[in-house]
């Protein structure tokens, strides 16, 4: 199979709040480092993308923020104006007058026109290869199998008309599993371990896009072996409390509870993981990303991501 | 009970008087922030301890929520949560708690049926595929449909107080902006002008280009069949318009309070923070505000911190001092280094977290400048999956 940073296409997706643009940047700036030339694209234009990088707003039109990795912000209506300028060779700014209303009419009356124009730049770029790698920061879990469907949702809808011509490349592009592939974050949390294994069947069942990778994103560290957590409990326990004050000249409770604290956080997350192991098909990888303790989500934080990230890839 | 109720003043700001007061309490804020279960543990709260009838209204198709609230599943039409439940986890409540799911197809037929102006038409709508796309898949519905079944429930039931969870959107705004663009679309120039050419053939000068794109990009047959389901839709036009004016009158009303949620985490709570602004700006009710995850207060405790750097710097001498009365608890435990790696962890876990309360209290105290009532939630430590774990969240936000 494939690996991760060989593909041309990669969508990362996630539950809400579980770090999918912490994940999407990381990836996009580890393949960078690699030598390649990637391109990182943020859907949901939140503009998180550009504050990972700590640079400035991104736009449809991409631009190089870091040597080799370049940013863009995806924008259904430019993309449609570059469609229409390149497919149709329609020389259209001024002869259709006002193109953003009559482009929000035909998108919301035609269900998947504003899905398609994304998912129809992003192929773009792969198939006249401008980059090596574009990595997608794509909608959430809720949202992105309506968007990898897009295509077949049109194909069923538009018999004739360029529409229809337009999506059969793009199909060939997103089903071939050497180029494509969709990365789903999740935290070692109940809910989104949920929504990742619903995720998964419904990626296999209405869609054509292979699930490439699992990064479990926050996993906590393990603090103790399993003496040492014994000698951990006996420090703790009123017998030897005194004592332990005394030698550190302080009292040491909150130090105990926080550890206590983190233990148990650590435990009831692994009962999810092992639940995410078992549910997800063994042939898709799993990668484990650290907590990390740090003051702000800035450019460094996000150097430090990759950097678990390349570990995590074998590099 | 409920229609008879004065719905305002209510003395002071508190979580609880808006329990008590609201009719409609609206839980939004970014995804993953335990919004679903933040809005079902105010409605146990609500049917704990103000009594009437409660419906909790979710999006969010959790089997856990369901098993919470001892429903064998959640659907469409509500569902009172047996007071068998409630008995079982120790509780005596003075009201009934009702559930209902969201389900965005069934309740987008629903409204067809409602407004359809005769069998055919509704008929007509419910087999055409765009209809079916658009109700099924088509993500902008959620979030219209979403408020649509408030209102509706709303109108007609006799609940005293609704909690409704909103759908996860990619902005969180999205939901409020809803019934107004779904106003705007139907009344929309553009919408009569897709519809002229399926009528009459008629293409003047200034619709062609339109045309000549559309066709082009879309081909004629699908162009046919979006103009068929507007113009079947056009029928119910008034009904909609209306509709969806009534649901933004009903957001707006004082009835209505809205609870941001959120977590302390850099993303989330930017988000958050936002949309509380937003709220104002639009003069809608921003009743609450509630934090989530928060990390327990002493991790902020200088004095603490100060003990931990001396656990860690002086980590081989307190070992040593340390592990004599450790070989006495129990066999294996005084061996010296292993103790110094137990304490050297302790200290240093206690570190890294610390980094984490500081900032997140610094960030809270930003939203401290919002006037509305601030709660907090501890970082709990097991997963909440019955009904007595939300009473536990609910009595950390409502006490």
């Amino acid at each position: 199979m494939t690996d991760l940073l060989d593909l041309r296409l990669v969508f990362v997706t996630g539950k809400g709040g579980v770090g999918k643009t912490t994940v999407a940047s990381a990836l996009a700036l580890f393949a960078s480092q690699q030598g390649k030339r990637v391109l990182v694209c943020e859907v949901d234009a939140k503009g998180d993308v550009a504050g990972f990088f700590e640079a400035s707003p991104t736009s449809f039109r991409e631009k190089e923020i870091l040597p080799g990795l370049f940013a863009m912000t995806m924008d259904t209506e430019a993309s449609l104006r570059e469609y229409l300028k390149l497919q149709l060779r329609i020389p259209v700014v001024g002869r259709i007058g006002p193109l953003a209303k009559a482009f929000d009419f035909v998108a919301t009356a035609a269900p998947g026109v504003r899905e398609i124009l994304t998912v129809g730049k992003l192929c773009y770029e792969v198939r006249e290869e401008h980059y090596d790698l574009v990595v997608v920061d794509a909608p959430a879990s809720g949202h992105i199998v309506g968007q990898l469907a897009a295509p077949q949702a049109i194909n069923s809808l538009v018999k004739v008309g360029l529409i229809r011509t337009q999506t059969d490349w793009m199909l060939a592009i997103l089903s071939d599993p050497d180029r494509t592939g969709l990365v789903a974050v999740c935290t070692p949390e109940e809910m989104p371990v949920n929504e990742t294994i619903e995720l998964a069947d419904r990626v296999r069942e209405q869609t054509t896009v292979r699930l490439a990778t699992v990064v479990v994103n926050r996993v906590l560290p393990e603090l103790f072996g399993h003496q040492e957590e014994s000698v951990f409990d006996a420090l703790s326990g009123p017998g030897l409390r005194s004592d332990l004050t005394a030698s550190l000249g302080g009292d040491p409770t909150p130090l105990l509870d926080a550890a206590r604290l983190a233990v148990t956080m650590r435990r009831t997350r692994s009962s999810h993981l092992e639940r995410l192991r078992a549910e997800i098909d063994p042939a898709v990888p799993m990668l484990y990303l650290p907590y990390l303790f740090t003051r702000s989500h800035g450019l460094r934080t996000t150097r430090q991501v990759a950097a678990s990230l390349g570990e995590e890839l074998g590099y | 009970m409920a229609r008879g109720r004065t719905p305002e003043p209510v003395p002071g700001t508190s979580l609880d008087s808006l329990l008590a007061a609201k009719e409609i309490v609206v839980a939004c804020g970014p995804g993953g922030v335990g919004k679903t279960t933040t809005a079902a543990a105010a409605g146990v709260m609500a049917a704990l301890r103000h009594g009437g009838k409660v419906l909790v209204l979710t999006v969010d198709p959790a089997r856990r929520l369901a098993d919470a609230l001892g429903l064998d599943g959640i659907g469409n039409t509500e569902r009172r949560v047996p007071p068998e439940a409630f008995r079982a986890a120790g509780l005596k409540p003075r009201g009934q708690l009702w559930a209902a799911m969201l389900d965005t197809k069934e309740s987008w037929d629903a409204l067809i049926r409602r407004h359809a102006p005769d069998e055919q038409t509704r008929d007509e709508i419910l087999a055409n595929p765009l209809y079916q796309n658009i109700s099924g898949r088509f993500i902008q519905s959620h979030d219209y449909i979403a408020m649509e079944r408030l209102y509706e429930i709303h109108s007609e039931s006799d609940y005293d107080l609704i909690v409704v969870d909103t759908p996860p959107t990619r902005n969180a705004l999205d939901f409020l902006d809803a019934p107004q663009r779904l106003a705007d679309f139907f009344s929309s120039r553009l919408l009569r002008w897709l519809i002229v050419p399926y009528r009459s053939k008629l293409v003047n000068v200034a619709t062609k280009p339109f045309y000549q794109i559309a066709d082009r990009i879309l081909g004629t047959q699908f162009l046919a069949d979006i103009s068929e389901f507007f113009i079947l839709f056009q029928s119910m036009y008034d009904g909609f318009v209306e509709r969806a004016e009534a649901v933004g009158r009903l957001l707006e009303d004082r009835r209505t309070t809205f609870m941001v949620v959120s977590t302390l985490e850099g993303v989330p709570l930017r988000e958050a923070e936002f949309f509380a602004h937003e709220l104002i700006a639009r003069r809608l009710h921003l009743g609450a505000i509630v934090l989530n995850k928060v990390l327990p207060a002493y991790l902020q405790d200088a004095g603490a911190a100060v003990v931990a750097e001396a656990m860690k710097e002086r980590a081989d001498e307190v070992a040593a001092a340390m592990a004599p009365a450790l070989g006495q608890v129990a066999d294996g435990l005084g061996d010296e280094a292993q103790v110094r790696r137990v304490l050297v962890e302790v200290a240093e876990s206690f570190l890294n977290f610390r980094v984490v309360a500081l900032r997140e209290a610094e960030e809270r105290s930003h939203l401290a400048d919002t006037p509305e009532v601030l709660a907090t939630v501890p970082f709990f430590d097991t997963d909440i999956y019955d009904l007595a774990g939300l009473v536990r969240l609910g009595e950390q936000i409502w006490d």
